[in-house]
C-alpha cells in the first residue's frame, strides 16, 4: 500500500524526526564499526594508520549520510527507485568501459574524494526497484508468470553485469538478495521450488560432467572447487587462505590471545587481514565469546530491522527493511562462512568491520532508507 | 488508485508469514556459523594452537665460532672473519625463477650460480635454505636486506667463514676446511646437526681434519618467531653453544715462512725439530698452495692444475712421502754394529770401490774405491763398501731394530693427514708383502738405505734428533689446547751406549765440517753453532745398460722423475744439540750439493731466530742467502703495509 491510501495521523517534521530513528539500530551500527576500528588499529601492530583512523573518518561521514537519507520522506525514495537503479546500471557499464581494476576485481570509478564501485552501489538500488516494484504491482499479479519474469530481468541485469567484471561474490549477493525480496513479496512458491531444483541439478551435472566430453566448467574452475573442498590439498595455493584462517580462527580458543597477541595474523599468515579475512583476527584475540559477540551484535541489527518492517503498514518501507537486512545477513553470512572454511573465497568483505569505503558509504546509505521507513512509517 | 482492503490484509498476511519463514532460514543459518564457531574454537582449540605455534616459531641452530689456530708465538695461523652470503628457502619463494630474475637484476649472478640453484631446490626439501651466492661483498647484502619485500624467501646472512692469513706457508700443516659434502655426511655415524647447516665448514685435512671434533665446539640454539615469508621477526630465546678450542701449534712461523721459502718452487720438504721437546718448529712441504682458494670453493680449472702439477702440490710430503733414505741411514747401520759389539769405531774396512756378495757386485758409489776406512771417515765420506761389510756382519734383524729404536718405520701420532709409516724391512716384512724369501743382497741394500728401506722427511728428523740426545724424542705439532700444555716429546733414554753415540756424532761432524766431508761446501762457520750431518743421495731407478750405451751416465741427463732424490739430516749445535733437521728434494740429484745448503739455511735461521750474520755461511754461499733474506725482507715490508692499508 502507498501512503497517499493512508490518513497519515501524526508525521514527526524538522528536527524531532531524530527522536523517532530506530536508535537501536543505530548504536548496534556504531558498535560493530567501533569493533572494526578496534581490529583495524590491532592488525596494524597497534596504529591507527594506516587503516583505523580513515575507517572511523568513514564511518563518521557514514553516519551522517544515514541521518540526512533517514530524514528525506520515504515516499521520495520510492518515487526515485527507478532512476536509481538506471543510474546504477549506467554506472555499471561505465565502469566497464572507463574504470580502473585494483585489488582482486572489483571495478571503481574514481570520483576524486572516493572511489566508487558500482556494483556495491548496485545491491542497494536493486532493492529499492523491486521493493517499489512490488508496491505497485496488485497483490493478485504477483505470481503472474509476465510479472513474475520482469523482476527476474532486474535482477538479471545487474547480476550479468558484475559478473562479467568478473566479481562472483557480489553477483551471488545480488541473486540471492533479489530472489530473497520477491519470496518476500509473495511470489508462489513453485517458482522458488522450480529454480532450486534447477540449481541442484545443474550442481550434479557440473559434477558428473567433469572428465566427459560434455565437461561444463574449465579444469581450474573444477581445482577451484576441489581446493575449497579439501583445502589441505593445496596448502601453499588457494588453500592456504582457508587453512590459515582456520588455524587462526582455532587457535583463539575460548577467550582468544588477547588484544594484539594473534600471532596468525601480526606473523603476516593470514591474507587480506584487514579486509575479507579481518573475522579470523577478532576471533583469533577474542577467542570464541568475541566472534560469538559479534556474532549477536550482526543478529540483533537483523531483528530489530524485521521488527521494524513488520510494524510498518506500507508495503514499500516493509520490503524495503527486510531487503536492506537481507542484504546486510547475506554479507556477514557469506564472509563468515568463507573464514571458517563453509564456502569458497568469494571477495566479501564483513560489513562496517572489513576496511574498505564504498561497502561502508553504500551500507550506511542503506540503513539511512531503513531509517527513513522507519521515521516515517504510517501511525 | 485504492486498492481492495482485503487485497492488503492479504498481503501484509502473506508477507509477513514469508518475512517470519526467512527470519527462520537466517536464524537457522547464524546458527550454524555459530556451530561451526564452537567447533573450531572450542573443540578442536588445541589441535588448531599447537598449528599456529608451528607456523609461528622456528629452532635455528647457532653454528659456534670455529677454535683458532696460532703458531708458538701466538700469530694466526686459521682465523674465522665475517662472509656474507645470500641464503633462499625454496618453500617461501613462491616463483623461484621470478625471483632469482629479480636477484639477478640487483646483484652479480653468475649463470652457473642460477643454474646450481634451480637444480638444488629440485634435490632438497622445500625448507632447506639454498646457498645462492657466498662471499657477498656488504654493498651486496645490503641490497639484497633493502629489497628483502621484493625477494620472499631470499635472506642475507652474515656467517663466519674460515681464513689462512699465512695460507701458503701452513697449506700442509693446518690443512683446510670446507663444505660438508654428502660424502663426508655418509662417512660419519650419526652426524651432528650442525653439518646439515648449509656450507657448514668442517676440517678436510690437515689439523683442521684431524682436530675437527675440538675445532669444531658444540652448536647452540635459537628459538625464533618467523612471519608467514619465514623472516625472523623476533627471537624468543637462545641457548648458546661453545665456540670450538683454540689450538696453539708448535711451529715457528717465521722458521716456516723461511723454510717454506728456502724449498721454493721445488719439490721438497723439510722439517725442523726441536730435540729438547720434540717441537716440530717447521714443517714444510713444497710447493704449496692456498688453502683459501678451498674454502671459497675452488674453480676446476685451478684444481686440475694443482693435480696435474708433477710435483703434487697438494701432498704433504713431510709425512705422507716416503723417500729410500740413502746414506742417511748409514748412521742406523752403524749404530747397530756398534751396540751388537760387532765393530769398534777404529775398525777399519778396506774399500776397492765395490763388494762381491753371493756372485753380485755391490758398488760404492766411488767407483775408484775410497781406501781403508774407519767409522768416521766412512761416514763423512759416505763409503758404501763399509757399510756393506758392517750389515753383513750384524745383520739386517738388528739393523731394521735399531732402526725402529730411532723412529723410522714407525708412524707418529701427529695431527696431519695420512702420516705414513715407512718401511724398516725385516725377513718377515718381505715375506708378508711379497712372498719372496729375504735375500743376503736386500740386507746390502739396506744397509746404506736402498732397497726397501723406506722413510719419511719427519722420521728423518726424528732419527736425527734420537741420535742428538740419545732420547726417544716424538715430534708434537699441538703445543696447547685453549691453553692448556700438551705433554711434551721429550723422550726416555733410548738405552743406547753414549760411547757408540758419541762416535757416530762426531763421525756426523766431520760430515760438514772435515775437510772431506762431503757437506763441508755447507758447513756453518759460526763458532759454537756448528751442526752435525749426514747427505744421502738415494736412488730412484739404476741407470739402465741400454742408456749408458746412449751415453746417459749423469744423473743430470735423466728425466726429472727417475733422477735421485737429495736428502740431509743434521742436528745443531753439534756441542750442545738444540734442533734436528730433515730435508728432502725430491729427484734433486745430490745430496751434498742440493740438500745439504737447504738444510744449512734452515739450520742457521732456527738458531738465530732472525736473520743469522752472513759470516756464518760459507764465502761461496753469501751472496744467495743474502739475496733470498732481502726478498723475505721486502714481502714482509709489503704485507705489513697491505695490513696496515687494510685497517
Amino acid at each position: 500500500m502507498s501512503y497517499l491510501e493512508y490518513t497519515v495521523k501524526y508525521t514527526p517534521a524538522g528536527p524531532r524526526k531524530l527522536l523517532y530513528l530506530n536508535w537501536p539500530v543505530a548504536l548496534l551500527l556504531a558498535a560493530v564499526a567501533a569493533i572494526g576500528f578496534l581490529m583495524l588499529y590491532s592488525v596494524a601492530g597497534g596504529s591507527f594508520s594506516p587503516w583505523a583512523e580513515p575507517q572511523m573518518k568513514r564511518f563518521g561521514a557514514g553516519f551522517v549520510l544515514m541521518i540526512i537519507v533517514a530524514m528525506v520522506p520515504i515516499w521520495f525514495w520510492r518515487n526515485v527507485a527507478a532512476v536509481a537503479y538506471g543510474l546504477s546500471l549506467v554506472l555499471l557499464v561505465a565502469v566497464e568501459l572507463i574504470g580502473e581494476v585494483g585489488m582482486g576485481a572489483q571495478r571503481w570509478i574514481d570520483l576524486g574524494f572516493m572511489r566508487l564501485q558500482p556494483s556495491e552501489v548496485t545491491k542497494i538500488t536493486l532493492v529499492m526497484l523491486l521493493a517499489a516494484y512490488y508496491d505497485w504491482l496488485p497483490m493478485k499479479k504477483v505470481s503472474h508468470p509476465l510479472w513474475v519474469a520482469l523482476p527476474v530481468f532486474f535482477v538479471l541485469l545487474p547480476t550479468g553485469l558484475v559478473l562479467a567484471q568478473p566479481d562472483l561474490g557480489t553477483a551471488l549477493l545480488l541473486l540471492a538478495a533479489g530472489g530473497g525480496i520477491m519470496f518476500l513479496a509473495g511470489v508462489h512458491w513453485a517458482y522458488f521450488a522450480a529454480v532450486i531444483t534447477a540449481g541442484a541439478g545443474l550442481i550434479v551435472a557440473v559434477f558428473q560432467s567433469r572428465g566427459t566430453s560434455w565437461q561444463l566448467l574449465k579444469d581450474y574452475q573444477y581445482r577451484r572447487i576441489d581446493t575449497f573442498l579439501d583445502p589441505g590439498q593445496d596448502p601453499l595455493d588457494a588453500g592456504y587462505h582457508i587453512t590459515q584462517s582456520k588455524i587462526a580462527l582455532g587457535s583463539g580458543g575460548w577467550s582468544g590471545k588477547g588484544f594484539m597477541q594473534g600471532t596468525q595474523s601480526r606473523l603476516n599468515f593470514l591474507p587480506e587481514k584487514h579486509t575479507d579475512f579481518i573475522f579470523t583476527t577478532l576471533a583469533e584475540e577474542f577467542g570464541f565469546v568475541g566472534a560469538v559477540s559479534l556474532l549477536v551484535l550482526y543478529t540483533l541489527i537483523i531483528v530489530f530491522c524485521v521488527i521494524s518492517a513488520l510494524n510498518n503498514r506500507d508495503r514499500f518501507s516493509s520490503l524495503l527493511t527486510l531487503g536492506v537486512a537481507l542484504t546486510f545477513f547475506l554479507f556477514f553470512a557469506v564472509n563468515m562462512s568463507m573464514v571458517m572454511g563453509l564456502a569458497p573465497v568469494v571477495g566479501v568483505p564483513l560489513p562496517l568491520v572489513s576496511y574498505g569505503g564504498s561497502a561502508m558509504m553504500v551500507l550506511m546509505a542503506a540503513f539511512g532508507l531503513m531509517q527513513s521507513a522507519h521515521v516515517h512509517k504510517p501511525r | 488508485m485504492r486498492r481492495n482492503p482485503k487485497d492488503n490484509q492479504h498481503s501484509v498476511r502473506r508477507m509477513t508469514r514469508r518475512a517470519l519463514m526467512l527470519g527462520g532460514a537466517q536464524a537457522a543459518f547464524i546458527g550454524v556459523l555459530g556451530l561451526r564457531m564452537r567447533h573450531l574454537q572450542v573443540e578442536q582449540a588445541d589441535q588448531f594452537r599447537l598449528l599456529a605455534e608451528e607456523n609461528r616459531i622456528n629452532i635455528r641452530l647457532i653454528p659456534p665460532a670455529r677454535g683458532q689456530i696460532f703458531d708458538r708465538n701466538g700469530r694466526v695461523i686459521a682465523e674465522n672473519v665475517p662472509s656474507y652470503r645470500i641464503t633462499m628457502v625454496p618453500e617461501d619463494t613462491g616463483d623461484p625463477d621470478l625471483v632469482l630474475r629479480r636477484l639477478a637484476a640487483l646483484i652479480d649472478l653468475a649463470p652457473e650460480d642460477v643454474d646450481r640453484v634451480r637444480t638444488t631446490i629440485d634435490e632438497v626439501r622445500g625448507d632447506t635454505p639454498v646457498t645462492i651466492v657466498d662471499r657477498v661483498s656488504w654493498e651486496d647484502l645490503s641490497k639484497v636486506a633493502v629489497n628483502g619485500p621484493a625477494l620472499p624467501g631470499i635472506t642475507p646472512e652474515v656467517g663466519l667463514s674460515r681464513h689462512y692469513p699465512r695460507g701458503l706457508d701452513y697449506a700442509h700443516v693446518v690443512g683446510r676446511v670446507g663444505p660438508v659434502s654428502s660424502f663426508d655426511l655418509e662417512q660419519i655415524e650419526n652426524p651432528d646437526p650442525l653439518l646439515r647447516i648449509p656450507r657448514f665448514q668442517i676440517g678436510k685435512v690437515g689439523v683442521e681434519a684431524k682436530a675437527e671434533e675440538i675445532l669444531r665446539g658444540r652448536a647452540g640454539i635459537k628459538r625464533v618467531e618467523v612471519n608467514a615469508a619465514g623472516r625472523v621477526m623476533r627471537e624468543l630465546d637462545r641457548r648458546e653453544g661453545e665456540a670450538g678450542v683454540n689450538l696453539q701449534l708448535t711451529v715457528d712461523s717465521a722458521l716456516q715462512e723461511y723454510t717454506q721459502a728456502r724449498l721454493a718452487t721445488e719439490s721438497a720438504a723439510a722439517v725442523v725439530m726441536d730435540c729438547e721437546t720434540g717441537d716440530l718448529l717447521a714443517v714444510a712441504s713444497a710447493p704449496s698452495y692456498d688453502p683459501n682458494l678451498f674454502v671459497r670453493g675452488i674453480s676446476s680449472t685451478d684444481y686440475s692444475a694443482l693435480i696435474e702439477n708433477k710435483y703434487r702440490p697438494l701432498v704433504p710430503k713431510t709425512v705422507q712421502g716416503l723417500y729410500p733414505p740413502g746414506s742417511t741411514f748409514k748412521m742406523v747401520t752403524a749404530l747397530a754394529a756398534l751396540e751388537a759389539g760387532i765393530v769398534t769405531p777404529e775398525d777399519t774396512v778396506y774399500c776397492p770401490g765395490h763388494l762381491e756378495v753371493s756372485d753380485r757386485r755391490f758398488h760404492c758409489w766411488k767407483r775408484a774405491g775410497h781406501g781403508s776406512m774407519d767409522l768416521r771417515d766412512s761416514l763423512s765420506q759416505s763409503c758404501d763398501v763399509y757399510y756393506y761389510d758392517l750389515a753383513l756382519k750384524v745383520g739386517i734383524e738388528k739393523i731394521s731394530d735399531m732402526a725402529r729404536r730411532l723412529g723410522l718405520g714407525v708412524a707418529f701420532d701427529v695431527p696431519m693427514s695420512s702420516v705414513k709409516a715407512g718401511v724398516a724391512p725385516t725377513r718377515d716384512y718381505k715375506r708378508e708383502r711379497f712372498g719372496q724369501e729375504w735375500v743376503i743382497g736386500d740386507t746390502v741394500n739396506a744397509s746404506i738405505g736402498q732397497g726397501f728401506v723406506l722413510a719419511s722427511p719427519m722420521q728423518l728428523a726424528v732419527m736425527s734428533a734420537r741420535l742428538a740426545t740419545g732420547r726417544a724424542v716424538t715430534p708434537r705439532l699441538i703445543k696447547s689446547i685453549d691453553g692448556v700444555e700438551q705433554p711434551s716429546g721429550h723422550g726416555d733414554d733410548l738405552g743406547l751406549d753414549p760411547g757408540n753415540l758419541r762416535q757416530v756424532r762426531r763421525a756426523m761432524y766431520a760430515v760438514s765440517n772435515h775437510r772431506r766431508g762431503t757437506a763441508y761446501g755447507s758447513r756453518i762457520l759460526a763458532e759454537g753453532y756448528q751442526m752435525a750431518g749426514k747427505t744421502g743421495t738415494s736412488q730412484v731407478r739404476n741407470i739402465t745398460a741400454e742408456e749408458r750405451r746412449r751415453g746417459v751416465t749423469r744423473n743430470e741427463d735423466l728425466p726429472w722423475d727417475r733422477r735421485d732424490h737429495a736428502l740431509f739430516v743434521n742436528f745443531a749445535p753439534y756441542d750442545a744439540p738444540k734442533i734436528a733437521v730433515a730435508v728432502v728434494v725430491e729427484h734433486g740429484g745430490g745430496g751434498s750439493s742440493v740438500a745439504a745448503p737447504v738444510a744449512r739455511d734452515i739450520t742457521l735461521q732456527a738458531l738465530y731466530g732472525d736473520t743469522p750474520p752472513l759470516e756464518a755461511y760459507p764465502a761461496s754461499d753469501r751472496s744467495r742467502a743474502k739475496a733470498l733474506q732481502d726478498r723475505l725482507q721486502r714481502e714482509r715490508e709489503a704485507r705489513e703495509r697491505e695490513a696496515q692499508s687494510r685497517a
